[in-house]
Order: structure tokens, then sequence, then C-alpha cells
């Protein structure tokens, strides 16, 4: 009887879960890559949790992509290991990783169905077809496909073909699941439907995750962690509240929305800004000039003839960008600069482009960076 | 308030100002198109139907005042010399395009995916017998073909194959070329490779099967060279179907004409058959 058991990791039936298939450990050990004069990677550590999904963000060009890639073996380090679940894979080719990947292109194979999609892996792995389809049928379900299973990739929206594609990487049980940018195709309704997707099945199958994007909301809604990448390192790496409450440099605080540098002098743990005393997240900053950091909500745009607009900044309106509820309008304050205020459409209406108006910032406390 | 709905206001009425004009402009423009492709088709079909119905009706000519008959036609596969010359053609024409692709299908995915950098090299390469005149490359062939037919022990006519398949290189390269570049080969592959596919695996389940109509059109393109090849045969004293015909001519022009004709129908038949087997993938593609 014992013989005709099947085997234990393909043959049960249910979705592996965060407790029946715990992660693996993933580490990045100062990964190096250059193409020609260009340091893609100058020396990058990352550790992945068992389990855990972190989020790469940063600009273009800054080396997620090469990062990702490094880690799949589609390239190759000029130094440095990659360590999954204690062993070196460093030298170990991409096909013998298994890793799961979704790509920013689409990248179901046009020939096949979905289900041959996704049965594509379990059959260069010799499995049989019955457990292959049903492997099949439950990753298809699991990403929330299961009507489109017989049709081809040209028959499905962009989303849809991301979904096959999710459910590809995952009926292999890999190791690791790597995405890259695999919303940035999509529309912004699509994009974060799917994110919250990718979230929810990567939290039920329970597999280490690194996803890549640049787009900061993206990284910081759906990640335990977000690694912001400058120039080939990683510049740093937390829980999102975390990064976005405590940036540890200007440019990951540009990144995580604190578009607004402003002038500022400290003295006893408040900031002078323009006339104004903000207290500081961080009372313990030295004292003497420094430069604010302001989220573009912070900013109050007030009519010059507002009884509190004795004494504000002035400035005028230079361009104002309609984002639904919400406007951006993009200001003009003289020696301060170029500023970026957020706020209803209901009050940015009150000022069209040209208008004077005078800018009041809100009383939250503040993050000051030295002057750069 | 009033300022921001003034804004879009002008812009909005300049282009509905320009709007009536543009639909009659683009009719005209279409119509003047459309007459002038009918005048080109006209006059091209002319050019070339004109000699083929020449040739028609003189393949079925009687001989001094005897009436019309299709007596040429049936000698076809009667004819001993013209039989042979056939069946060799048909056999260098598949030998050709098999060699052609196992050669240059794998080496193009490769290319492709690993050796990028010497992309320009291989296209050199397999255009550059455009550039040589078929004499040319007879005049150079000669010594290597001293040593085939010696390491092959046989000068059958079969060799010619391998002129052939450089002269179906530039067609198949050019064919090749476009069907991969219809493919986003390297995503796909990579996709593959993630899940666990050797290069083997990868050239053969992903890549060959995308690029199924490209094999295709290399190859009846092949068969449609070869079929057609006059000069290389000819020069090395090979009875090939174009030099059977040739020298038909001398003796029985009227079948002779026919057999030219038949060869013609069926390079043509090959034409529109590859023509409909892209058309059928496009439509499969875009659905
Ligand atoms: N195959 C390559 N050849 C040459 N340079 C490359 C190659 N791949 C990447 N680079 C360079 O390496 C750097 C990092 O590229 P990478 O693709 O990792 O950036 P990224 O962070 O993913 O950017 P994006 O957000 O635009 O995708 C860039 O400067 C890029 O130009
Ligand atoms: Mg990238």
């Amino acid at each position: 009887m014992t013989e005709t058991a099947p085997a234990p990791r393909e043959g049960s039936a249910a979705v592996p879960t965060a407790a029946t298939r715990a992660g693996v450990e993933v580490r990045l050990e100062g990964l190096r890559r250059t193409y020609g004069a260009v340091t893609a990677l100058d020396g990058l550590d990352l550790t992945l949790h068992p389990g855990e999904l972190v989020a790469l963000l940063g600009p273009s060009g800054c080396g997620k992509t090469t990062a990702l890639r490094l880690l799949a073996g589609l390239e190759d380090a000029d130094g440095g290991r990659v360590v999954v679940d204690g062993k070196d894979v460093t030298h170990v080719p991409t096909n013998k990783r298994d890793m799961g990947m979704v790509f920013q292109a689409y990248s179901l194979f046009p020939h096949m169905t979905a289900r041959q999609n996704v049965e594509f892996g379990l059959r260069l792995r010799g499995q049989d077809s019955t457990r292959r389809t049903a492997r099949a049928e439950e990753m298809l379900e699991l990403v929330g496909l299961t009507a489109q299973i017989d049709r081809y990739a040209h028959q499905m929206s962009g989303g849809q073909q991301q979904r096959v594609a999710l459910a590809r990487a995952l009926a292999i049980s890999p190791t690791v699941l790597l995405l890259d940018e695999p919303l940035s195709a999509l529309d912004a309704k699509v994009r974060s439907q799917l994110r919250d997707e990718i979230r929810r099945v990567q939290l039920e199958v329970g597999i280490t995750t690194l996803f890549v994007t640049h787009d900061q909301e993206e990284a910081l809604a759906i990640a335990d962690r977000v690694g912001v990448m400058r120039a080939g390192r990683l510049e740093q790496l937390g829980p999102p509240t975390e990064v976005y409450a405590h940036p540890q440099s200007p440019f990951v605080a540009e990144f995580v929305g604190l578009n607004n540098k402003l002038e500022a002098t400290v003295t006893a743990g408040e900031a002078d800004v323009f006339g104004q005393r903000i207290p500081l997240v961080d009372k313990s900053f030295r004292a003497g000039a420094a430069t604010a950091l302001i989220r573009p909500e912070s900013i109050k745009v007030l009519a010059v003839d507002h009884p509190d607009a004795e004494g504000a900044l002035p400035a005028t309106v230079l361009a104002s960008s309609f984002l639904g509820a919400i406007s951006r309008l993009t200001l003009d304050a003289g020696p301060a600069g170029h500023l970026m205020a957020q706020l209803a459409t209901a009050d940015a209406l009150e000022h069209p482009p040209g208008a004077q108006v005078r800018l009041r910032l809100r009383p939250n406390p503040i993050l000051v960076t030295a002057r750069d | 308030m009033s300022a921001t709905i003034d804004t879009p206001g002008p812009a909005l009425t300049a282009a509905g100002a320009s709007l009536p004009s543009r639909p009659g402009l683009r009719a005209r423009r279409r119509r003047n198109l459309q007459i002038l492709r009918i005048t080109v088709l006209v006059l091209l079909g002319a050019f070339f139907l004109v000699p083929l119905l020449s040739t028609f009706e003189f393949s079925i000519r009687g001989i001094g005042d005897a009436p019309r008959t299709f007596e040429a036609w049936g000698r076809i596969p009667s004819d001993a010399t013209l039989r042979s010359a056939i069946i060799d053609s048909l056999l260098l024409a598949v030998l050709t395009s098999v060699v052609a692709l196992a050669l240059m299908v794998p080496t193009m995915i490769w290319v492709r995916l690993r050796l990028q950098s010497i992309s320009r090299v291989v296209e050199f390469l397999c255009l550059l017998p455009l550039t040589i005149p078929a004499i040319v490359l007879v005049v150079g062939l000669v010594p290597v073909y001293a040593w085939v037919h010696y390491l092959a022990g046989t000068d059958s006519i079969l060799t010619l194959f391998l002129a052939y398949v450089v002269l179906v290189l530039p067609y198949v390269y050019r064919a090749l070329d476009t069907g991969l570049s219809a493919i986003d080969v390297r995503t796909l592959s990579e996709a593959a490779r993630s899940l666990g596919a050797s290069w083997f695996d990868v050239m053969v389940k992903v890549v060959v099967p995308n690029m199924a109509s490209a094999v295709l059109n290399a190859a009846l393109l092949c068969v449609a060279i070869v079929m057609g090849e006059f000069t290389i045969a000819s020069l090395y004293n090979y009875v090939n179907l174009q030099v059977a015909i040739q020298q038909l001519g001398l003796s029985d022009a009227s079948l002779s004409m026919a057999a030219s004709l038949s060869a013609l129908l069926f390079a043509f038949v090959l034409l529109l058959l590859l023509s409909f087997v892209g058309r059928r993938r496009d439509r499969r593609g875009k659905a």
C-alpha cells in the first residue's frame, strides 16, 4: 500500500500555505555587476527573510532589474554571492534554480493556452498529465482565472496574462518568487487590483518574494519591507511605515513623496521655516542651517485676502493638475524655488494658474536633513 | 472659478472648426491612391500575363493547321528526361530546404539569444550570396566540388544542394529574421529558462513553435528557388528541371513551353500557399 501513496510534495492537492511550505531565506552578498563603463550593481547586500515580500524601489537605471536578474541567474555576477536557503547558487544556471519569475513584458508562450503555459514547467519536470492538469487548474483558480483556462495569450487582457504568468511561476513550487515590474504595463485600476491580488497569493503560498518597482505607492502598499536603491546600492531597507516616516536620506525622502525642499534653521527640536516654527520628527537634530523636507499635502495654499495670510510666504500658481478628488498645484515661491502643493480639488479651483497666493505649512512634525 | 473653465474653451472650438474639412480630404486622398493602385496593378498584370498567355497559347497550338490540343501537356510526365529532371529538382529542393533550415534555425536563434554581438557579421555573411553572381559562385566552387565528388565518391546531381544552400541563404535569413523579430525571443526564453527549460528545450519547445510560419516561408522559398535554378546546374553540366526545359526547347518547343509553364504554376501555387499560411497565422495572432 505504501508505494502507491502519493509523493508528499507534488501529490498533495492543497495549495502550499505559509504553514505547510515556509519560504526560504535569500541573501545577496556584495553583488557587483558592470556593463562596460556602467556600474549597475555596486556591492549590493540584501537579505530576504523566509516568506517575506521585499519591494526594491528606486529610480530608473539604479540596478533593480539587474539585482533581480542576478538572483534569477539570468546574468552573471562580477562579484559577490547569491545564497538561497543556505546554499550558494551563484554559479547555478537559471533552469536549475527553481525560481518563479514574472516579467514586465508579457511573457506567456503564444502558442499555448493558459493551462498549457502553467503546465509547461511541470511537463519539463516529467510530471504525469493527471497531476499536471490538477496543479494547473489549482494554480489558475488561485489567481482567479478558471474561466480563461483554455484561452491563448492573445485572447486575454494584459491583467489576465500577468495572472497566468503568476500562476505559471508558482506552479513549479519555486523556492523564490521574482517579480520585475509585473504591473507597469497595466492601467491604474487593474494595477492596484492585481497588486493586492499578488500580495494575497504571496501570503497564501508563503513564498519569499522580491518585487521590483519604481512606483513608491506600489512598494509601500505591498511589501513587508521596502528597499530603496540608488546607483547600484541599497540606500535604506525597512518596513514601509518606517521608510515613509523616517527616510534616512534626502534621496529616500524624495522617493517616498517628500518632494519639497525648503531652507530651514533648526533650534531646540524645532525648525524655523519662513518664519513659521514647526516641530521636528527627530528632536535631537543638531541646531543650525538645514533643509526641511515637506510633503505636498503639508502645504496650505491661502488666498491673499485670507485672514491667516498675514506674514505667510508669497507665491504664484504656475500650473494646476487635476487628479480627481485632489489636485496638485505647482507654485513659484520666489527665493524658495518651485514647490508642489496638494489640496482638495474644490479648494484648488480657487487658485487658477497665475493667481497670487500665500503659503503656510501645517504644524505636523517635519523631517530635516543637513543642507546639501 | 470662471478662469479655469475659460481656458479650455478656445482650444475646444479650434479643434471643432478644423474637424469637418478633414474627412473630405482624407476620402479624396484615399480615392486617388485607389486609382493609382489599380492602374499599377493592371499595367504590371499585363506585363506579366501577356508573355505567359503567349507561352500558353504556343504550347497548345497544333502543328501547321492542326486544331489546338493539350497533347504537349500530356507528354510532360511521359518524357523520360523531363521526368527524371523533375524528380531530381524536387529532391534537390527538399534536400536544400532541410539542410538550410537545419543550419540556420538554430544558428539564428542562438545568435539572437546569446551572441547579439556577432549578429551583424552573421547578417552580412548570409546576405553575401545575393551580391555574388552565380557564375562567380560556380567558378569559385569548382575546386570545392572536385573535393566533394572525390570524398562523396559520387558526382550525382544531388551534390548540387551544397551550392544551393549557399544560394538560398539570404532568403532563408530574411524569412527567419522576420519571424524572430515578431516574437519577444528574449523574454520568452528567459521565462522558459526560469521554469526549468534547457537551451535545447527553449529552442524546440518555445522559439521554433512560435516562428513556425517563418520556417515554412523559408522552406517554400527554398523550394521555389531550387525549382527555378538554371545557371549553376547548367554550368556544371547537370540536367535539372530548368536545364531540361531549355534543352527540350531545341527539339520539342511545345513540350518545353508546357513544362516551363507548369514549373511556373508550381512556383505560383507555392507562393500563394505561403501568403495564405502567413495570413492565417496573422489572423490567429490578432484575434
Ligand atoms: N544588458 C545591458 N547592457 C548594458 N547596460 C545595461 C544592461 N542592462 C542594464 N544596463 C545598465 O545598468 C544600469 C542598471 O540597469 P537596470 O535595468 O538594473 O535598472 P532598473 O533599476 O531596473 O531601471 P528601470 O526602472 O528603468 O527598469 C543602467 O544604467 C543600465 O543602462
Ligand atoms: Mg528594470
